[in-house]
């Protein structure tokens, strides 16, 4: 084989063709792995447009009663920002890993359905692309637009037609609704692939734990996305023939919103959380060199998790007058799935326990994981106190809360999914200098900003609002909140940096760099088209284990 | 140690006039009492598994005279296992009683005959109150007895709102169709802060809540001269006239006058209150002047239209206004 640059997907040489001929390959490819490429490309840049929504907030707020922005425009940048983060950042992002792995791990070809997966993708590229098309719809670019501004989850009755005239809102339901449909789309496709395809000797007990995860996560996807899909509809019922759900006016009820939006919501959370427990429990064990502690119990732990998240929703409605009984019922499915996600946390440490730990960057993102998400589940055991999230709830502790469960927990195994697999997908390897730059950059400015927004919550200070007045002592802390920002851009543009570099200049990563125990790691990188010569055939967990340690191998003690 | 003796005879609590730690009522006192103890656990929790994770972290990194073999292969202890599910489980269990607990006491609290009773309507930006039976109707300035419990009714005009002063209660938010109640038992006279806290709309950030807590004959003297009708002077009366033929009387009240708008604050006894604008500005003759010529300057995304008065005609019904006691 070649290892010049001209060398193609599939292995072999192939002439250079025009630009539009790669571009036709790319939007008609589908390839699992090049939709997973995609689904990066689409994640990466809604990161860098959601990053700079957050960047205005944060200058506006940078001292009380700044004048950087206008309140309106202030209420579209949370809005557009949430919805980005959410639905068009993450969730991109993990679908394209379970794209690209999913399929690799299992030794399978490909998804159970190609051509449903491609539609899934530009439906979501399709959503993403109308919610920004708001910006220059209606007033065009003069302000921001008609940009949404109801917040990401839309309280009604802030979205009728009475308090929201316009088309702002309807950009948020149809953007949502349809890339919800890519949504379900991609997740029957994961639950068909990891339940049909895999490799002879791959029973579910041996399915590496990545699998496992984003086979419950496609799970909730299904259960979680459908109310969301349901209450876009009626909304746009409400909005345009004269239906009533939600419309206070006339009777609606704006709780019943609330139901519907959280009962998607929260197993939302865990929609995200889960593959980044996914990608926290392949890259743990290979750089401790252990094995997994505790696989079944994690599985189970999964599925619990899984099950217990469907009846959590009401913990976002502590403030919105439940009965005693009703607040009690979710108090307690609330602490009782810090027990599952406790487990989870116990049996990452206990692998580490004992092992030649190697601070690679994508190990030391999962340490730096492991340290943020004890922190961000403590204090969802905090919030989940009912009396106390009287206190915390809507304000500014909420917000450090959950951005500590999305950047502190899910984005730093994100970017540790991304140099782990980085030299599988382009075959090259990653700058290691640069991307401990990346780390620390990204570390501090983490911790500047989430650590102090927790305190203006505690000092009384609510979320969603686009100034403060002075006196309240809320000014250093939100000052010292906006300093982080920067620490975090330059960190995401040392991260950006990194993997163009390396895309181009990296030294040839070989197929198995890390020594790891995965079938992904058995074939070549970046992997033929077709995945495997031949279909793989596994005897334990850890197959690529068993092959270098044929005197000592897992499925004797499996 | 001067310092330390003025932080502690300041009016304000340290930090912050809405600090959620410093409770002067009882719903908030129960919180707070509960957040010690919630805080305690899940400090505790953080104190010994990140200490665990740190110390894995250094003694069993890669050393530099490593031997290049795998540690050995451990898969998993169904006893280690069944310890650390059942202590969860055990400290899930505590801090559920301890919270249901406070549930109940704050939100089953019996209410005593004859308390006050005050009805909060949420409007966007601004608050209404009523004191029923007591034939008082005032706006964002709320003021209650210290020592006695309140009871609250919670309504919307319009979006959702939340009520919610720190140092007195946890926040209960107003939600349109959907009465909701709270209760508060102030214990020390003073004046409290808080905000909406639920998203409403444009000036969200700018719908401040100012509680008054006063002695109970202060409070009583506050209701005696706000359930009188208006008290105007022949001077304004130019300013009257306007007030009475321009749109203002379409959203705002005086009592005893022809004004009975009720979509903005009632405004018979404006001039008893310290702010305008739901708490954006002192109650100036100047800041009323301002505002009536264009809120949106002051506040924008304010409902008030700006109402297109000559100088002559903005100084006669400030002056008109200001006369309002």
């Amino acid at each position: 084989m070649s290892t010049t640059d001209s060398v193609g997907w599939a292995g072999t040489r192939i002439a250079p063709r025009p630009f539009v001929d790669k571009l036709h390959e790319w939007v008609t490819t589908v390839d699992h792995k090049r939709l997973g490429i995609l689904y990066f490309a689409f994640g990466l840049t809604f990161l860098l447009v959601g990053g700079i929504e957050a960047a205005v907030m944060r200058l506006q707020l940078i001292r009380p009663h700044n004048d950087l922005v206008t309140p309106q425009v202030f209420n579209q940048m949370f809005t557009m920002h949430g919805t980005t983060m959410i639905f068009f950042v993450v969730m991109p992002i993990l679908f394209g890993f379970a794209n690209y792995l999913v399929p690799l791990m299992i030794g399978a070809r490909d998804m159970a359905f190609p051509r449903l997966n491609a539609f899934s993708f530009w439906l979501s590229a399709f959503g993403g692309l109308f919610l920004y098309f708001s910006f220059v719809g209606g007033y065009g670019l003069y302000g921001a637009g008609t940009a949404p501004d109801v917040g990401w989850f839309a309280y009604a009755p802030l979205t009728a037609k009475t308090f929201s005239p316009g088309h702002s809102t309807d950009f948020w339901t149809l953007s949502l609704l349809v890339s919800g449909f890519g949504s379900i789309g991609t997740a029957i496709n994961i639950i068909a692939t990891t339940l049909c395809m895999r490799c002879p000797g791959m029973t579910l007990g041996k399915m590496p734990l990545l699998v496992w995860l984003n086979l419950v996560m496609a799970g909730l996807v299904i259960l979680a996305l459908s109310p969301l899909t349901a209450a876009q509809l009626m909304l746009l019922v409400d909005r345009y023939l004269g239906g009533h759900f939600f419309d206070t006016q006339a009777g609606g009820s704006a709780v019943i919103w609330m139901h519907f939006f959280w009962v998607f919501g929260h197993p939302e959370v865990y929609v995200l959380i889960l593959p980044s427990f996914a990608f926290a429990s392949e890259i743990i064990p290979v750089f401790s060199r252990k094995a997994m502690f505790g696989y079944p119990v994690m599985v189970a732990a999964t599925v619990a998790i899984g099950f217990i998240s469907m009846s959590v929703w009401a913990h976002h409605m502590f403030t919105v007058g439940m009965s005693s009984g009703g607040n009690l019922f979710f108090v307690l499915s609330t602490m009782a799935i810090a027990v599952p996600t406790g487990i989870k946390i116990f049996n990452w440490l206990a692998t580490m326990w004992g092992g030649k730990i190697y601070f690679k960057a994508p190990m030391l993102f999962c340490i730096a994981f492991l340290f943020q998400f004890l922190l961000a589940g403590l204090t969802g055991v905090m919030l989940g106190s009912a009396p106390f999230n009287w206190q915390l709830g809507s304000s500014y502790f909420v917000v450090a809360h959950f951005h500590y469960v999305i950047v502190g927990g899910i984005l730093f195994t994100v970017f540790a999914a991304f140099y782990y697999w980085f030299p599988k997908v382009t075959g090259r390897m990653y700058s290691e200098t640069l991307a401990k730059v990346h780390f620390w950059l990204f570390v501090i400015g983490f911790h500047l900003t989430f650590d102090f927004m927790h305190v203006p919550g505690l000092l009384g200070m609510p979320r969603r609002i686009y100034t403060y007045e002075p006196g309240r002592g809320w000014d250093t802390w939100n000052f010292i909140v906006t300093i982080g920002v920067f620490f975090q851009a330059a960190g995401v543009l040392a991260f950006v940096a990194n993997m163009i570099r390396s895309y181009f200049r990296g030294r040839r990563a070989g197929s198995d760099p890390w020594d790891a125990w995965t079938l992904e790691w058995s074939t070549t990188s970046p992997p033929p088209e077709y995945n495997y010569a031949s279909i793989p055939v596994v005897k334990s967990r850890r197959p690529l284990w068993d092959l270098k340690h044929p005197e000592d191998p897992d499925w004797k003690y499996e | 140690m001067s310092i330390i003796a003025a932080l502690g005879q300041a009016a304000q609590p340290p930090l912050s006039p809405t600090n959620i730690f410093a409770p002067v009522s009882t719903p908030a006192q129960s919180i707070f009492e509960l957040s010690l103890l919630v805080l305690a656990v899940v400090g505790a929790i953080f104190v010994i598994v990140s200490g665990l994770l740190a110390y894995a972290s250094v003694k069993f990194r890669k050393r530099k005279d490593d031997d290049g073999r795998e540690p050995a292969q451990v898969y998993g202890s169904s006893q280690v296992e069944l310890a650390w599910t059942i202590t969860p489980v055990v400290i899930v269990l505590v801090l559920f009683l301890a919270t249901a607990r406070v549930i109940f006491s704050v939100q089953d609290a019996p209410r005593p005959p004859g308390s006050l009773e005050v009805t909060v309507i949420g409007h966007q930006f601004w608050w209404e109150y009523r004191y029923p039976g007591l034939n008082v109707v005032t706006a964002n300035e709320l003021h209650l007895p210290v020592g006695e419990p309140t009871f609250l009714t919670l309504l919307s005009a319009d979006t959702d709102h939340s009520f919610w002063v720190p140092r007195l209660a946890g926040k209960t938010d107003l939600i349109p169709n959907h009465p909701n109640k709270m209760w508060v038992e102030p214990r020390e006279t003073g004046l409290y802060l808080g905000q909406c806290a639920q998203y409403c709309g444009t000036q969200h950030a700018k719908m401040l809540l100012r509680i008054y807590v006063e002695s109970r004959e202060d409070f009583d003297r506050w209701i005696h001269e706000q359930a009188a009708a208006a008290r105007t002077d022949d001077l304004s009366s130019e300013g009257r006239r306007i007030f009475e033929r321009t749109a203002c009387i379409n959203c705002h009240t005086v009592a005893g006058t022809p004004a009975n708008g009720r979509f903005g604050p009632d405004l018979t006894h404006l001039m008893s209150r310290e702010t305008i604008g739901s708490g954006i500005a002192r109650n100036t003759p100047e800041n009323l002047r301002a505002w009536i010529q264009r809120p949106d300057a002051l506040k924008p995304g304010s409902l008030m239209p700006p109402m297109g008065l000559t100088d002559q005609q903005l100084d006669a019904v400030t002056a008109y206004l200001a006369s309002l006691r």
